[in-house]
């Protein structure tokens, strides 16, 4: 369905916005990672590409409303059934800040979580899988909103 | 002292699915008050749970999450009975633990 | 969001999902988006505050709540919210749910009612009446509303509810007639009830109190009444005044059988 052109478009995209974050594939676990949530427009995260050029993939999982009667409060789920996942992330393109949630991959849990956001406006919300080897593993959906969720 | 969260935890096969609700404003700190004046940030930005005692999930969250967050995640090897604990910890350094019995 | 800017969305939706997915309306995507927050309704969160607070000594006197009448006998919480508004013999008035909680409040814990009718919404004891209707309410979801209309207090509410539903004032010369007095009718997204009739289980009046996610704020009948008539430009009756019970008992007796799936979540 989605043409080569699209796809890389939107490999280009995830890779800035994870460039941006410093999220791509990098050492040691720190604690919590303030600078990567507090990147606040696309153009600051446009920076030189990391790590392996993310993929879009079947095998990541976005679930999410295909519209959002408010942006407050915005039911989304991240999941993949790939081995090797470090990391699943949730990300929303036109938010302030385009991180909204990491969540640690470990053999205790499936690689599945689901939670709400707040959503400013419509946007790409895009789960990224990044994985052990290096591969950085996406999904988008679009997702309208139909009245915003940051202006209270 | 937060409000308690409220915690689920049903046995599904092997794995217990938690649902899990935390009472938090999650506070962007972008919003303004009647008086102009920015609303400081206040959320929840480190959640982690244990079963039994040992961990199985560590997650960071943003500002962006949604007000009295909820969360929904599977944890493998999950018995009837098992404990499951929750914890978050927010931008203040408050945090707050609840427990669940898986059933 | 510019006026008809969201036709233009809804209208994009639907023609934009590809085969061999059927055509999705505004509607059904509304639908989809409020069944899948049904599960983890952060009300929950005030239901268990309510219930706290219920069995805790608090105010001056340092006691529970556990003595209060909600109609059906002293403590009895279950199936009591559904057959509120109703007629107190204690106060010889009828009282809604927030109304008689104030009556114990003062009566049973030693607190100031008006002080705390008085008091904005979410702050102070009002916040305990919030997470208290939620709890209360909570106690009797699923059960069919049943507003007693026995006594001639009760029948003299119906009528002075009615006459406040369809009084038009204000800049705008809007009564809640404008909004809720036909079917078919929607604000935005929102389809508006007819609450001159039963509008069916778990909307309109069975729909109340509710989470409110765009402000992440747990609201009770009154507040929603406070609300609508601030859409309407038109002064707040008053906490727990007598022309707001009287709405709760036309809305309630009109919706006699609907299930009640309070505490509910709403925008």
């Amino acid at each position: 369905m989605l043409n080569r052109r699209k796809m890389l478009s939107h490999s280009a995209q995830v890779a800035t916005l994870l460039a941006g974050v410093g999220l791509l594939p990098r050492g040691a676990q720190a604690a919590y990672n303030a600078p990567a949530f507090e990147i606040k427009t696309m153009a600051e995260l446009a920076k030189s590409l990391g790590g392996g050029t993310p993929t879009e993939s079947k095998d990541v999982a976005l679930t999410g409303p295909d519209i959002a009667e408010n942006g407050a409060v915005v039911p989304i789920g991240v999941s993949t059934t790939l081995p090797g996942v470090k990391k699943l992330l949730l990300l929303v393109e036109k938010n302030p800040s385009v991180l909204s949630a990491m969540f640690d991959v470990t053999d205790a849990v499936d690689a599945n979580f689901s939670t709400r956001v707040k959503m400013g406006q419509s946007s790409n919300v895009y789960a990224v899988a990044l994985m052990a080897d290096g591969k950085v593993l996406f999904a988008q959906k679009e997702v309208k909103v139909t009245l915003g969720g940051c202006g209270g | 002292m937060a409000d308690p969260m409220r915690i689920r935890a049903q046995v599904a096969g092997d794995k217990a699915t938690v649902r899990v609700l935390m009472s938090h404003e999650m506070e962007t700190g972008l919003r303004k008050d009647a008086a102009g004046k920015a609303i400081p940030a206040w959320y929840i930005q480190e959640v982690s749970a244990k079963l039994n005692g040992k961990s199985v999930l560590t997650a960071e969250w943003g500002a962006s999450v949604s007000k009295n967050p909820f969360l929904q995640f599977s944890v493998r090897g999950a018995k009837l009975g098992d404990k499951v604990a929750v914890t978050w910890k927010d931008n203040k350094g408050d945090t707050r633990t609840d427990e669940a019995t898986v059933s | 969001m510019k006026p008809f800017s969201w036709i233009v969305t809804a209208l994009a939706l639907a023609v934009s999902v590809g085969a061999p997915a059927q055509q999705k309306s505004a509607a059904d995507g509304i639908a989809e988006y409020r069944r899948m927050l049904e599960d983890g309704n952060p009300a929950e969160l005030f239901e268990a505050k309510g219930e706290d607070l219920w069995k805790t000594a608090r105010g001056p006197k340092k006691a529970t709540l556990q003595r209060c009448d909600l109609g059906l006998g002293p403590g009895v919480v279950k199936g009591a919210w559904v057959q509120m508004p109703r007629w107190f013999a204690d106060t010889q008035r009828v009282q809604d749910l927030e109304s008689r909680l104030l009556t114990c409040m003062e009566t049973l814990q030693g607190f100031d009612a008006a002080e705390i009718a008085k008091t904005g919404f979410d702050k102070g004891e009002q916040a305990t009446l919030a997470a208290l209707a939620a709890w209360i309410s909570a106690e009797s979801r699923g059960q069919k509303l049943a507003l007693p209309q026995a006594h001639a207090e009760e029948k003299r509410f119906f009528e002075l509810g009615k006459r406040a539903f369809f009084f038009r004032g204000g800049p705008m010369d809007f009564s809640c007639a404008s909004c809720h007095g036909e079917a078919g009718k929607r604000i935005r997204l929102q389809d508006l009830p007819d609450l001159t009739k039963n509008p069916g289980d778990g909307i309109g009046f069975a729909a109340w109190p509710a989470y409110r996610v765009s402000s992440g704020e747990m609201w009770s009948m009154q507040r929603r009444l406070n609300d609508c008539y601030r859409q309407q430009r038109f002064p707040y009756p008053g906490f727990a005044s007598d022309v707001t019970i009287a709405l709760g008992v036309y809305m309630g007796v009109n919706a006699q059988g609907a299930k009640s799936i309070a505490p509910a979540l709403k925008r």
